[in-house]
């Protein structure tokens, strides 16, 4: 020990330089060689760190590993839910996708349906319009033809009474009505 | 004594206690441990006190050393290691205090003696041993007589391998130990040649930029490295402890 101490001086020594003077005011030996204090930093270090160990095992690494423990497994439980409700959610579209598909769908067909039935509606009405509107032409172009039947052989009437008359007035001649009637009709017949 | 480095790593009692001759006194180095116990405890209990789904910072930040911690150990030794995992996030949260705290200026380092990186280190292996002999019996043992090795070469191998075995918490609590040391000797060793320049007058004050700057830029390394031996103690921490787990590798 003897010669550890005067190495130790001679450390100070060299170190510290004006050290050497102080060094035997304290110091025989280097503070850390010092046997005479190694029971006393060993006692107390048990004290100490047998503290800190009890309750690190005791108290923080439980705590700690606890709080961490429950993070990693509320984010697991967040992860899940949010899969869960994203799974939820594509679900609802496709339903919600379908029934409008359907909705869609049956629009169509109503549209459809609609449509023939106001076709067929419009189609009836104007075959009754045309039932109507034949009607009434045909009626009309009997009653025209009723007409200038009646005004054809008025003017076969008037056409004998003219002959007559002409033939009267040219000639000092009487004709006979049937006579006259006959001559008419055989000149629109080559008229005709 | 302003100017001596070795000086911030001296213990002084501040209640002397003494069991049967043995000085139990507590001292510096024990309130520090208390500080550190007592930090950690507040910084993790407080920040999850709300249980928030969202954490807030401080909960998000318990959450994160939390999660840094568990992710080192299942990475090395499985799912199985997880039992493990209050030990290893109480080193892990221990070492990286006690290094944050030892940046304060006049604050003491726990992790700067010897003695409290190798309990924490022999604390590892007896658990690696304990736990391995416990699960595996004498097969434990198979971690000394790693696989595909012609017979011949078995006693050489496994004589290495004990070496390496044994040679573990000497690594694992010097490394931790060597790094904060130096780092705050060369700290102080630094702070106090801008004081001694200082003393120079004019010139003295010009050159003391020099050790200034380098005290800034060496505070900042002494962060990440307080960080970083945390990380390096917590990450051979769960290789080892998959040993006891997994020991026919």
């Amino acid at each position: 020990m003897a010669t550890e101490t005067e190495v130790m001086q001679e450390l100070a020594t060299d170190v510290g330089g004006a050290a050497v003077e102080h060094a035997g005011d304290h110091a025989v030996v280097f503070p850390p060689f010092d046997t005479t204090t190694f029971a006393s930093q060993l006692f107390w270090l048990a004290i100490t760190f047998g503290l800190l160990y009890y309750l690190m095992a005791r108290v923080i690494v439980p705590r700690i590993g606890g709080i961490l423990e429950d993070r990693s497994d509320r984010i697991v439980g967040d992860l899940a839910e949010a899969s869960r409700l994203k799974e939820e959610s594509e679900r609802v579209i496709e339903t919600y996708e379908a029934e409008l598909a359907e909705a869609r769908r049956k629009a169509q067909a109503i549209a459809e349906e609609r449509r023939a039935a106001v076709n067929a509606d419009l189609a009836e009405k104007r075959k009754t319009a045309e039932a109507g509107l034949a009607g009434k032409l045909a009626e009309a172009e009997g009653r025209i033809r009723t007409i200038r039947d009646k005004a054809l052989s008025e003017v076969d009437g008037i056409a004998t009474e003219a002959a007559e008359a002409v033939v009267a007035r040219l000639a000092p001649v009487t004709v006979d009505t049937a006579e006259a009637a006959a001559a008419v009709a055989r000149v629109k017949r080559q008229e005709a | 004594m302003a100017n001596d480095p070795i000086h911030q790593f001296q213990l002084f009692p501040i209640v002397d206690i003494d069991v049967a001759g043995v000085d139990l006194s507590f001292t510096n180095s024990a309130l520090f441990m208390a500080l550190t116990v007592g930090s950690v405890v507040l910084f993790l209990v407080l920040s999850t006190t709300g249980r928030g789904l969202v954490p807030n910072r401080w909960q998000s930040m318990a959450e994160m050393s939390y999660e840094f911690v568990a992710n080192t150990l299942r990475s090395s030794s499985g799912t199985e290691g997880m039992r493990f995992f209050p030990l290893v996030f109480s080193l892990f949260m221990f070492i990286l205090f006690a290094n944050l705290w030892g940046m304060f200026p006049y604050f003491f380092t726990v992790t700067s003696h010897i003695i409290v990186t190798f309990a924490l280190a022999m604390l590892v292996i007896l658990t690696v041993v304990i736990v391995g002999l416990m699960r595996h019996g004498t097969h434990f043992f198979g971690i000394f007589i790693p696989g595909g090795v012609p017979m011949a070469l078995i006693p050489l191998v496994s004589l290495i391998e004990i070496i390496s075995f044994l040679s573990r918490p000497i690594s694992l609590s010097v490394r931790l130990f060597a790094n904060m040391l130096a780092g705050h000797i060369t700290l102080k060793v630094f702070a106090a040649f801008i004081v001694t320049l200082g003393g120079l007058g004019i010139g003295g004050w010009l050159g003391a930029v020099l050790p200034l700057g380098m005290t800034v830029a060496l505070t900042a390394l002494e962060f990440l490295v307080a960080f970083l031996q945390a990380y390096v103690f917590t990450v051979l921490t769960c290789m080892y402890l998959n040993d006891a787990i997994h020991p026919g590798h």
